[in-house]
């Protein structure tokens, strides 16, 4: 589904990522994790599109197609879903309005017809339940004077709404407490699918414990120094990255 | 700002047009023209010099020796293709002029009084002449001065007391002649009496092409526990000169509101100037404006509070494309006497482009010690990191922009409590960004 081969990416004419090589199949969940300002969310940025990172070299292949050669919305409506470490909060525009809109660009860009206001609320009703979304957050502004919390659950009821084939999620379980971690969990296990892949950025093995991974990748200087599978996480958990960046 | 005498012009602009100047009418309308007159002739057009004008150049309104325009027929057409043309009552005053034929003013309760403000100084005299030109002092305003000069007609609306008045009254000032280019200095008189409320809708328009310059001058007395709802939807030629003055007054009480929607014109001064003069009074006065090309669109706001316990709320947004440019200065006096005053302002602007510029100036004279009063201003280009997260979503790069902007605009629109006049001005505004951005696009790629 997705091939990544040798990506170098710099940001500010500062090279951040040194060629990194992924390769992402159907139904997989792998988990990066690495130390800070290791590259990870300049990874996850890269493949999103966002317009800061300039790509220098290699090549990312989604789905047999050049990803790189796509804009940020088209590579959006082709699948690929990033739950942002930070997500933006936007003053004024409505979280229902926007999330709407978001749909029907994706299924106007599928083929599929768009939502009308029944239809989109009925779907929003179910996939907030297993969110625990308040109904509030919806009447919103996108994120706005959400707690940290909210925002990040707001990000996956996005992705359970979108329904991408590939989503990366970049630290969504940082600064969750147990409750919230669960929830977040829940809702992306409710997804995995044969169909569906996901990328998943954490620091902690905790979130681990709930979305079990197939491959554990380390990042460190802009570099994948070690995959493993999902006992890797447990070993960084008690030896931290010294020893492999040691190696 | 006392006016510096010995700078003036020697020569009066608009001469030509002065040998024209209206005549007749009661007795005390003379006067006041010829008071007018006197002091334009003193004043003459404002200079950059002056501190309320530093940053709006009006010598090309001088320059253009715009002359008096007859009212015209066959305007007819064009009172359709404007927001809120199918308002039910509506006032339509062509250049300058009340043009009754193509006014509708039927199905108003008793005693109220909508129509020509030539015909109610004769018919309504007592009213009128204890309010007209109250408000507008011309002492140090030149364009005022102007207008009173050539005082002839407007509109006219009167509220008994404790009236409610449910339909909208829309004013639709048409302005300009196709061979020539003229002026009009229209003028609006509203007197909501104890206890009435009604909403005003004043708009102004032209057709499209034609250069002309409207001069208007609008006055509204709201008496106690009286509300006024105000609208002003300027959408003139976009080769117009616009200057308008909007003065309120509110008494013990009362309301008034004021939302300000400019779209049109290539040089564009408005004046909104409140007086809360009535304990517990209460003022907003909102705007949205809208200017691409070389357009330049100057707002001066003047909230007066003269008695206590006056709340005054201040909205005013701008969305700038091109090498446009803007004005924003919003002044509050705080009166010694006006203790519990509670004055908001914010001031914001949307550049669209490198070239667009807005020059901001928030100014508080608070001579009272009990007083909240908070302003703040933020100007700034759209959000890359709140476009980008539209974007990661699947929306394309021109409709996360445009969702944007609508939320830039919706606070100010979203007030608007008339439906049909909101929806066409969300329309129009959309059409109007549309060019806009069309023409950005076109130097971003
Ligand atoms: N837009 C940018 N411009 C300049 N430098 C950047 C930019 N984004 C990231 N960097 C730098 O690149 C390096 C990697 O940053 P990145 O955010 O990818 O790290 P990370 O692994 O996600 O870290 P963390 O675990 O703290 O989230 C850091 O040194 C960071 O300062
Ligand atoms: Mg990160």
């Amino acid at each position: 589904m997705l091939e990544i081969k040798n990506l170098q990416v710099t940001a500010e004419d500062k090279e951040i990522l040194r060629g990194i090589d992924l390769s992402v199949n159907k139904g997989e969940v792998h988990a990066i994790m690495g130390p800070n300002g290791s590259g990870k969310s300049t990874l996850a940025r890269a493949l999103s599109g966002h317009p800061e990172y300039q790509v220098t070299g290699g090549q990312v292949l989604f789905e047999g197609r050049d990803l790189l050669d796509m804009d940020p919305d088209e590579r959006a409506r082709e699948g690929v879903f990033m739950a942002f470490q930070y997500p933006v909060e936007i003053a004024g525009v409505n979280n229902a309005y926007f999330l709407k809109a978001a749909l029907n660009a994706k299924r106007k860009h599928q083929g599929l017809p768009e939502l009308d206001a029944m239809e989109f609320m009925s779907l929003v009703n179910d996939k907030a339940k297993l969110l625990e979304i308040d109904k509030s957050m919806l009447s919103r502004a996108v994120n706005e004077g959400f707690s940290g919390g909210e925002k990040k659950r707001n990000e996956i009821f996005q992705m359970a709404l979108l329904e991408p084939t590939l989503a990366i999620l970049d630290e969504t379980d940082s600064g969750l407490d147990i409750d919230a971690l669960k929830l977040v969990a829940n809702g992306v296990n409710a997804m995995r699918s044969p169909e569906r892949a996901f990328i998943v950025v954490t620091h902690y093995q905790r979130l681990l414990n709930y979305i079990v991974p197939d491959f554990v990748h380390v990042l460190s200087g802009g570099r994948i120094v070690k995959s493993g599978g999902k006992e890797l996480a447990l070993e960084l958990e008690q030896k931290g990255y010294g020893w492999i960046e040691a190696a | 700002m006392t006016p510096q005498l010995a700078e003036k012009p020697k020569s009066v602009p608009f001469a030509s047009a002065f040998d024209q100047r209206p005549h007749g009418g009661p007795r005390w309308l003379e006067d006041l023209r010829a008071r007018g007159a006197a002091r334009f002739a003193a004043l003459g057009l404002p200079t950059v010099r002056e501190e309320e004008w530093r940053f709006t150049n009006v010598a090309p309104i001088g320059a253009s020796e715009f002359t008096l325009a007859e009212p015209v027929s066959g305007v007819a057409d064009q009172l359709a293709g404007f927001a809120y043309s199918d308002a039910p009552v509506r006032l339509v005053v062509v250049n300058g002029r009340y043009d009754s034929t193509l006014s509708r003013t039927r199905g108003l309760p008793q005693g109220v009084r909508v129509g020509s403000l030539a015909q109610a100084m004769t018919d309504h005299a007592d009213v009128v002449q204890r309010y007209f030109g109250q408000l507008a002092d011309f002492t140090h305003r030149s364009f005022a001065a102007l207008n009173t000069a050539f005082v002839q007609d407007g509109a006219y609306v009167y509220l008994p007391d404790n009236v409610i008045l449910d339909t909208p009254i829309h004013v639709v000032f048409v302005t300009g002649a196709e061979a020539a280019r003229v002026m009009a200095h229209p003028r609006t008189l509203v007197v909501a009496s104890a206890g009435s409320q009604c909403r005003i809708v004043e708009s102004y328009i032209g057709a499209e092409g034609q250069t002309y310059f409207t001069n208007g001058v609008s006055e509204v007395f709201v008496a106690e526990n009286a509300i006024v709802d105000h609208y002003k939807v300027q959408q003139e030629s976009l080769d117009a000169f616009h200057v308008a003055s909007l003065h309120a007054h509110t008494a013990r009480s009362a309301t008034f509101s004021s939302h300000s929607f400019a779209l049109g014109g290539k040089l564009v001064r408005n004046d909104a100037l409140a007086i809360l003069d009535g304990e517990g009074g209460e003022c907003t006065l909102n705007g949205l404006y809208l200017a691409d090309r070389e357009r330049l669109i100057d707002n001066h706001t003047a909230i007066d509070h003269a008695k206590p316990h006056c709340p005054s709320h201040e909205v005013y947004k701008g969305i700038l494309g091109g090498t446009a440019r803007a004005v924003f200065n919003g002044k509050i006096i705080v009166r010694q006497d006006a203790q519990k005053t509670d004055a908001k302002q914010t001031n914001r602007a949307l550049l669209l482009t490198d070239g667009a510029t807005i020059n901001t100036k928030p100014q508080l004279e608070i001579f009272a010690d009990d007083v909240k009063c908070t302003h703040g201003a933020a100007i700034g280009q759209l959000d890359d990191d709140a476009i980008f997260y539209l974007r990661a979503r699947g929306l394309t790069y021109a409709d996360a922009r445009d969702m944007m902007i609508h939320a830039f605009a919706a606070e100010i629109l979203d007030r608007v409590k008339i439906e049909p006049l909101r929806q066409a001005l969300e329309a129009e505004l959309f059409e109007q960004l549309a060019r806009d951005l069309a023409e950005v696009d076109g130097a971003r790629t």
